[in-house]
């Protein structure tokens, strides 16, 4: 009887269409706009995300996320290296500063300072110079599109200089970062250098970078360092999460992501369920037919159901792919404003479920019409 | 005629359809309304009987009860030897899937299906694989004369040939009781007789019953027995000669 469903449900292309369709715009809204909304928590991370050395961040108590950071003293950094288990912890300056271009013009950017000894923070891809050259006076390495953004129109070079706080910074590498939150440059340097750049305050120390040691737990380590210094001690990825739950609760972006998430589903049911409640009531003498014919319910339930899901599935590749293609064409295009942007496959999961949703809500209403047809309305 | 339109052995003992004192009442909101007043009908093997009357008069109330398709609210039906009421649920189903062909109005083939796919359809519902299904169907098709017309859509198809394939359909599966629900009602007169000879040349058989309501008087030379209902009863029963005594059937005067 699959054959015979299928049969029906291709027979009339514009419909067919119609529903594919339906279920296909709604798949690439959710999945594209879930795929945007991930992006942009995972931009909020970014910092955190690119510092793969610590198993440990420890910071401020009143710190509210890792861009609204309250300094420590720096004797802190001493009292997290006599906790316990601590193998070594190092300083991370993190902070917003004015970069001045020598043509005049002028940028706010994300400065992180490094630790001058080991350089754990210093990012790992770098498409000019190298990590150590941060070792050279003044020297600083700019993330790729940062660059492009403090001097437009240029060609990636090492050697050009900008004035941070009046002080000069030379260009020694060109690194590649996860996006940040905001198009604001990333500039890195050495914890000294920063401390320099950046407007003096008392106290400078942002985060202190933790790692454990063999065979301690980090999570355990935290609780220890906590309870020892005082400090907010978090693992990446409980910092990661602590990060994401701050925007996520005082930023309007999963409402706004949540509706247009939420049209999607609708519109994708709407689109669906009315194509496809249409094209059963229109098959409804042909079904009352077969079920005079000798068709049971329970194979007509399996006939809709089959139909839901050949229009579900191929809704969803179709959503799906334009989603990907979405991704793809502005991953080429270097789009600034979504670069870093991808469709993970978690995001592909969802949809999948919300997808077999529609078609379920879809089939729903078909199965009632049909469940509840008499066969001797074929003689009507 | 070839043994594809042939019925199933089994019962021929007897009436095909036997009805006593059926009465089959409708609720529409606060209201009953009484579509059969106590019928008692016998539709025997070998025939075609005509089923006719005034819009209203009940015959599709009574063509489904005797079909399987609706029950009885009170009266005793037996179908090709079975007690209807012993007939529920999957078995009701099964039931007519084996042993009963329907012939409707409007053809109601399905417009996506090819003729011959159209054919096959009561074998795939009896769990034919599909390929045995179509060549059956094709045997049969070729037997209602519409052998080059096989792979055509119903669309493509006149009304006299879109009823060919719904006969093809309701006969493919050798049924023992075939259902017409006004076949010619859709036709023009010419193509109406011609669907009735055909009707005639292939349905009828030995341990078959054929059942065709109409209220198309120029049919009515094709009956072996007429049925005449009046609000909810059998009127009268017609046993005209011209078609009697192809099967040597011998008919009761009346079964009132």
């Amino acid at each position: 009887m699959s054959w015979l469903a299928w049969r029906m449900l291709i027979g009339d292309r514009t419909k067919y269409w119609g529903i594919v369709f339906g279920v296909a715009f709604g798949s690439l809204l959710i999945a594209q706009q879930s795929a945007i909304f991930v992006g942009l928590m995972r931009r909020t991370s970014s910092r955190i995300i690119d510092v793969t050395e610590a198993d440990i961040w420890v910071m401020d108590k009143q710190t509210l996320n890792v861009d609204e950071v309250r300094p420590m003293p720096e004797n802190r950094l001493y009292q997290v290296r006599g906790v316990p288990g601590v193998e070594w912890a190092v300083r991370l300056f993190k902070g917003q500063v004015v970069v001045r271009t020598e043509d005049g013009g002028f940028r706010q950017v994300f400065l992180v300072g490094v630790d001058d000894g080991t350089l754990i923070g210093t990012p790992h891809e770098l498409v000019l110079g190298s990590a150590e050259s941060l070792r050279e006076p003044d020297a600083i390495i700019v993330d790729q599109d940062g660059y492009k953004l403090l001097f437009p129109d240029q060609p990636l070079r090492l050697g050009a200089a900008v004035q941070m706080n009046d002080r000069r910074a030379v260009v020694a590498g060109i690194c590649r970062v996860s996006p940040p939150f905001t198009t604001l440059p990333v500039i890195y340097t050495r914890y000294s250098r920063a401390t320099v750049y950046a407007p003096h305050e008392r106290n400078m120390l942002s985060f202190v970078l933790a790692g454990a040691n063999k065979g301690t737990d980090p999570a355990q380590l935290c609780s220890r360092i906590a309870e020892q210094t005082s400090l907010k001690a978090m693992t990446s990825n409980e910092f990661l999460w602590f990060n994401v739950g701050h925007y996520l609760r005082n930023t309007g972006i999963p409402v706004n992501f949540g509706i247009t998430v939420g049209l999607g589903f609708v519109v994708g049911a709407a689109i669906a369920g009315q194509t496809f409640y249409l094209f059963t009531l229109e098959n409804l003498k042909q079904f009352g037919s077969l079920k005079a014919m000798g068709v049971t319910n329970s194979r007509l339930i399996g006939m809709v159901l089959l139909q839901a899901v050949a229009v579900g599935v191929m809704g969803f590749g179709i959503g799906i792919g334009l989603a990907a293609a979405f991704f793809e064409t502005t991953e080429r295009l270097q789009n600034v404003a979504l670069r870093g942007m991808y469709l993970p496959w978690q995001v592909v999961a969802v949809t999948g479920v919300a997808v077999g949703l529609i078609v379920f809500l879809a089939s729903i209403l078909s199965l009632r019409r049909v469940l509840v047809l008499e066969p001797g309305m074929v003689f009507k | 005629m070839t043994s594809v339109l042939e019925p199933e052995r089994g019962h021929t003992q007897g009436p095909a359809v036997w009805c006593r004192r059926v009465t089959k009442d409708y609720s529409t909101g606060d209201d009953v309304v009484r579509a059969l007043r106590g019928v008692d009908v016998e539709i025997p093997y070998g025939e075609m009987t005509l089923l006719v009357g005034p819009s209203g008069c009940g015959k599709t109330t009574l063509i489904s009860v005797m079909a399987g398709l609706l029950d009885p609210t009170e009266g005793d039906v037996a179908l090709l030897g079975r007690e209807r009421r012993d007939l529920v649920g999957r078995a009701l189903v099964e039931f007519r899937a084996t042993r009963i062909g329907f012939v409707f109005q409007q053809y109601n083939l399905l417009p996506s299906l090819t003729a011959v796919e159209n054919a096959a359809i009561p074998l795939v519902i009896c769990g034919w694989k599909r390929s045995l299904a179509i060549a059956r169907a094709a045997e049969v098709l070729e037997a209602v004369g519409l052998k080059d017309k096989m792979h055509q859509l119903p669309s493509q198809l006149s009304g006299g040939q879109q009823q060919r394939v719904a006969i093809a359909r309701a006969l493919v599966h050798s049924p023992k009781l075939l259902v017409c629900d006004e076949p010619t009602a859709a036709l023009d007169a010419e193509s109406g007789r011609k669907i009735m000879e055909l009707l005639r040349a292939t349905t009828v058989k030995p341990g078959r019953a054929v059942i065709v309501v109409t209220h198309d008087n120029r049919v009515f030379e094709f009956g072996d027995r007429i049925v005449h209902m009046t609000d909810g009863r059998i009127d009268r029963v017609e046993l005209p000669s011209t078609q009697r005594t192809e099967f040597g059937t011998e008919h009761t005067a009346s079964l009132n």
